[in-house]
């Protein structure tokens, strides 16, 4: 078959060396020698500096574990003038407030993944993702500011609203009863739903994009509607990637300090109602690192390490969602 | 990407760029400079030279700013900076030797006095000023707290304006029934450590959770980042109170409560009554001083100190010079600039110790 001649191959049919460009005898070999080289150590340097970071927190961060115990992580109270430094309040929050971002982006996203493929007319699909993507763009610190500046005060009465009604209703008091605050845990899932929307858009996207479209033709073949081919064609096979896309979100969503710090509250308290004030653990480091000394501040480090624990004990339970679903998409268990 | 497209984002790169740098050059200078004289006891600043870095405690930012500007008139050839951050940030940054000088509100601990490298430190009182009780609370404009129903307003025990508690503290005042929504500092501050350690002083029974940069607030609390976030918070509810530092305070609008001092007068926050906590504050030997709790008929009991520290051995004997030539500079021409920076300057006795201690420091 020819190539097209727009194509800058090399005519290969009348080319007399074909491997013209390609190294020969023992430069080859030091080329590839050199390369894996330089990739070896890339690798370790990245290992040796996380280890490091390790190493570094935790021998910062011993004082306050040997002060605290095992109360380190099962204690609610968080008082430095009195030496007691419990991180319960702070690992809920943190869950608590990505929680409800997972909750409110992972719908929101894969939406608008499948709306931008299925819906959109070609012609307006690149203005439609940049929109998207620009959300990305937008630095935490500024969704941090228009949260506590704007989004906070306005979203309290409608919050309160809810409560006076929703909040009365058995089994659903627990969780929007009580006290609406504008800095509570569910403006900082909010915020942080805004942040992961167009991570886990952009992934989805892409990987939905790579459902062949052999699939898709064979499903309307059989007569199906859109939705059921979107349930039955175009998920299944890329449940793998948007688990993964979203775990990243979730990612960010775990550690974002900022803009979280800036509309959560700064209220250390356990409580299932969502619309009182909360902490998470890198709000409470980001505002107290600065005044902080002595055992206060290796408590601080300490449980940067703690977040660093959990962020990848949910990097591993990803990893093994994604694997189980990419088997079962491809047939194998 | 068409050729069109990527010069229009070039172009809109570069605006943003331009955009950075003129913001960043067009610094705003503070406009609270006074025009410098040789100094006030006949110092020679013009022989000094180098550059004095510094950082701390942002509750003497201000003032810092102001007698850097009156210092540059004096001495051309002398840079100060100085960068803020918190007192514990001045503190680690001193003892690492990253500035020359820091500000902090707070004493050093004994735990990190080993991790100052360059030896023994030595405090300098510049200015104090007081922290307001600001309050919002429709209808009424003066009320008087006793410190014991100040514990218990922050403490979460005290829930109403008309308790018991206040209603004794305001006789013929008419107070209303709004529940009391206390501000606090969400981000840890020296303004807090001063505030909670004069209830710890002073409130006895009805404040039990301590002193420190940051304390176990109850949860009806409302926390808010920075003096001027406590302030806004405490403008836009009704029914709200919390502790402000006074330039703050003053240029938010917002109305403060008297305190009861000592003496038993229920005193307004002002420079005046700042000045009259430090004239008969307890003051220990290497200078640093009590003015919180102060015994004096006008004195207002939460007037906060703050200090320069600088070690006492300057092995450098340049920076040493300009050391010595800031620090006079701040306890002489420098403490005019207190009174229109919303700062209280030092008594005249207090300024002289400090003047004295200067020359305790080793140069070269």
């Amino acid at each position: 078959m020819t190539p097209p001649s727009d194509l800058q191959v090399s005519d290969r049919t009348t080319d007399p060396d074909p491997t013209r460009g390609l190294t020969r005898g023992g430069r080859a070999g030091r080329g590839d020698s050199v390369f894996r080289g330089v990739a070896l150590v890339a690798g370790l340097v990245v290992l040796a500096v996380l280890a490091l970071i390790v190493w570094a927190m935790f021998d910062k961060g011993r004082d306050a574990i040997r002060v605290s115990g095992i109360t380190f992580v099962t204690g609610d109270v968080w008082d430095p003038p009195n030496n007691t430094y419990g991180a319960l309040a702070f690992i809920y929050g943190t869950l608590l407030s990505s929680l409800i971002a997972l909750i409110l982006a992972v719908p929101v996203s894969i939406g608008i993944a499948l709306f931008t493929i299925e819906s959109v007319p070609r012609r307006l699909r690149r203005p439609v993702v940049s929109v998207i993507d620009l959300l990305a763009a937008v630095p935490s610190v500024v969704y941090g500011l228009w949260g506590i500046l704007v989004f906070a005060p306005a979203i309290q009465g409608f919050y309160q609203d809810i409560a006076d009604t929703v909040g009365t209703w058995p089994g659903f008091s627990a969780v929007f009863g009580g006290n609406a605050s504008g800095t509570s845990f569910m403006t900082a899932g909010i915020i942080l739903a805004l942040m992961m929307t167009p991570i886990v858009t952009s992934i989805s996207r892409e990987v939905i994009t790579t459902v062949p479209s052999a699939q898709r033709e064979a499903a309307y073949g059989m007569g199906a509607t859109r939705w059921e081919v979107i349930r039955h064609a175009v998920l299944p096979w890329s449940r793998g990637g948007i688990v993964g896309g979203v775990m990243l979100g979730l990612g960010r969503a775990l550690g974002e300090t900022i803009a979280v710090a800036l509309v959560i509250g700064s209220t250390a308290q356990i409580t299932s109602h969502v619309f009182l004030p909360g902490y998470s653990i890198a709000a409470v480091i980001a505002n107290e690192f600065g005044e902080s000394s002595g055992t206060h501040q290796s408590a601080l480090i300490a449980m940067g390490l703690l977040l660093f624990a959990i962020t990848i004990v949910v990097n591993i339970a990803a990893r093994s969602l994604v694997t189980r679903f990419d088997r079962r998409a491809q047939g194998v268990t | 990407m068409s050729l069109t497209r990527r010069a229009t984002m070039l172009a809109a790169g570069l605006f943003a760029v331009f955009a950075l740098a003129a913001t960043a050059c067009g610094s705003s200078s503070n406009n609270n400079s006074t025009t410098g004289t040789t100094g006030g006891s006949g110092f020679d600043y013009s022989s000094l030279s180098g550059t004095l870095n510094g950082s701390g405690s942002t509750f003497q930012k201000d003032f810092n700013e102001a007698a850097i500007q009156g210092f540059s008139d004096v001495a051309q050839n002398v840079t100060v900076n100085y960068a803020g951050g918190g007192s514990g940030k001045g503190k680690t940054d001193l003892a690492n030797e990253v500035v020359q000088w820091a500000g902090t509100d707070s004493t050093i601990k004994s735990d990190q006095l080993s991790t100052f490298k360059g030896g023994t430190v030595l405090y300098f009182p510049t200015v104090a000023a007081p922290i307001t009780v600001s309050f919002n609370l429709s209808g009424v404009s003066k009320i008087q707290l006793s410190a014991s129903t100040l514990g218990g307003i922050f403490s979460g025990k005290i829930t109403k304006w008309n308790d018991s508690a206040i209603a004794a503290d305001n006789p013929g005042v008419s107070l209303p029934s709004t529940a009391i929504t206390v501000v606090h500092r969400s981000d840890g501050s020296g303004t807090t450590n001063q505030f909670t350690h004069y209830l710890t002083l002073a409130a006895g029974s009805s404040w039990a959770l301590g002193t420190g940069d940051t304390v176990n607030w109850p949860t009806s609390t409302k926390a808010a980042n920075g003096n001027p976030g406590v302030a806004q918070a405490v403008k836009a509810t009704d029914g709200a109170i919390g502790y402000v530092d006074y330039s703050t305070a003053v240029a938010s609008k917002l109305t403060f409560a008297s305190i009861k001092n000592k003496s038993g007068s229920y005193v307004a926050p002002s420079l005046d009554a700042a000045s009259a906590a430090l004239e008969t504050a307890q003051v220990n030997a290497n200078l640093t001083y009590l003015a919180l709790d102060a015994s004096g008929a006008d004195a207002y009991p939460i007037t906060a100190a703050t200090y320069v520290i600088v070690y006492q051995n300057q092995s450098d004997a340049t920076i040493g010079k300009a050391l010595q030539g800031w620090l006079h500079y701040l306890l002489t021409d420098g403490q005019a600039l207190a009174n229109p920076n919303n700062y209280a300057k030092l008594p005249a006795s207090l300024d002289q110790k400090a003047l004295a201690q200067i020359d305790t420091m080793k140069i070269g």
